[in-house]
């Protein structure tokens, strides 16, 4: 048994790779989209405009009342009905991710620069410093710290919610490992394969979010 | 495309017990997850040597892990090491193992949140550790971990949608089926939807405004 759940292992080392690179293809482009979009987010939300205001908080509350995995089926069955468009559930899955990470990042950021003394804002502007110079050189600088070691928090958050991009169809590192079991019947040995595989993924980026959060926040 | 209403008013029944099987199974989980996160955050507490060890490992590992490989490893993997077990029981079993892991932090870090000082003044006029406890730790970690521990149940309601990947008739299982029975796709997402927003929109809204009260309880407006 242990030396053939092994042999097993080694054999199916391709075919769980590539499922595995389809995975982390997913998280990667999910957190580069919800980071730049976060940023976005935060910044917008900022300004402090009324009608902007609005229309953030709408979006806000339409991701965290609808579960992500609503929002994947309602994009991967929607988009095509209501639409006319059919995107692969590869794409689906990183276009929630992405818009659901962004509200999330966008959050933290709004709160990293709301905490910033109001000075920094007032001095930039006075010595004349364009919106995006102000942003840019004052404001975002000072608040990465701060909001830092939550993000890698929702960097997690987002690989372990591409899990269920497998639920629509994507054949991820989940998917391929049901092929090997429906062949093998190794339950047991796959399932925890993946479930490690997840796990020394996220628990060193855990880690050192909060390695980060004491390194900078209680200095 | 038409929008059939007499076919969504078909379906209302289903849909009613359907919210009841989300409740029950969300309602259930964040029962026993609270039950669990009690003993874990004692034993993290007061520092329990060896199981404090294994309560962090738990923590780390339930943490770390998407609750579809939990739900999938306790639902087709452990029958073959002889346990048979129903979807709901899954559910219930992997819903526990996350949400434990989750309170447990929340109620650590509740109770380390009580200032040194409240724990010396308490001890210096002569408090038992039992009154300690009762009297000055547990409300004000109560009050402190209150909007955690909600946030963390709504979080755990939402997530009773992935246990529709194990057949649990919830939501957004009977949607599924409903779409794959009578290809009202349309009419079925918009059901969904509006679930999800009556369900789930006030309970994200009740837990800002605790969040709001309690930090002006703590700082002022």
């Amino acid at each position: 048994m242990a030396s053939s759940g092994l042999e097993l292992l080694l054999v199916s080392l391709p075919q769980l790779g590539r499922g595995a690179a389809q995975t982390l293809a997913i998280s990667a482009l999910g957190i580069v989209f919800s980071t730049l979009g976060g940023v976005a987010y935060g910044v917008l939300a900022s300004l402090n405009r009324r009608g902007l205001n609005l229309v953030l908080r709408v979006y806000l509350e339409l991701f965290r009342a609808i579960p992500v995995l609503v929002w994947l089926y309602l994009l991967f069955f929607g988009l095509p009905i209501f639409f006319a468009l059919s995107i692969p559930s590869f794409w689906c899955a990183v276009l929630v991710l992405s818009l659901w990470g962004s509200s999330e990042v966008g959050e933290v950021v709004r709160g990293a620069l709301r905490s910033l003394p109001l000075g920094q804002r007032e001095a930039g502007l006075s010595i004349g410093l364009s919106a995006w110079q102000l942003y840019g050189y004052v404001l975002l600088p000072q608040a990465l710290k701060r909001m830092t070691p939550p993000t890698i928090n929702i960097y997690t958050r987002i690989i372990k919610t591409s899990s269920l991009a497998v639920l629509i169809g994507v054949v991820d590192v989940i998917k391929v490992g049901q092929q090997i079991i429906e062949r093998t019947y190794e339950s047991v040995l796959i399932y925890g394969v993946l479930f490690l595989f997840f796990f020394f993924i996220c628990y060193p980026l855990s880690a050192a979010s909060r390695a980060l959060e004491r390194r900078w926040t209680h200095a | 495309m038409s929008f059939d209403v007499a076919f969504i008013l078909s379906t209302l029944p289903a849909f009613l017990k359907a919210v009841g099987v989300t409740l029950q199974v969300g309602l259930i989980a964040i029962v026993t997850s609270l039950l669990v996160a009690l003993v874990n955050a004692a034993i993290l507490v007061y520092r329990t040597p060896y199981l404090q060890r294994v309560v962090q490992l738990y923590v780390e590992l339930a943490r770390n892990t998407p609750l579809l490989i939990q739900l999938f490893f306790v639902y087709f993997a452990l029958p073959s090491l002889g346990l048979k077990i129903s979807g709901f029981a899954a559910a219930i079993i992997t819903m526990t193992f996350l949400g434990g892991a989750y309170l447990t932090e929340v109620l650590r870090a509740g109770v380390e949140a009580v200032p040194r000082a409240q724990l010396e003044s308490g001890r210096s006029i002569g408090l038992s550790e039992a009154q300690l406890l009762w009297h000055v730790i547990l409300p004000q970690a109560g009050l402190l971990s209150l909007p955690s521990l909600f946030a963390n149940f709504v979080f755990l309601l939402k997530e009773t949608t992935v246990v529709s990947a194990v057949a649990v008739p919830e939501i957004l299982y009977t949607t599924k089926s409903y779409i794959a029975l009578y290809y009202k796709t349309y009419e079925m997402l918009a059901v969904l939807t509006l679930i999800c927003v009556l369900l789930f929109l006030p309970l994200s809204l009740l837990l800002r405004y605790l969040e709001g009260r309690l930090q002006h309880g703590q700082f002022g407006s």
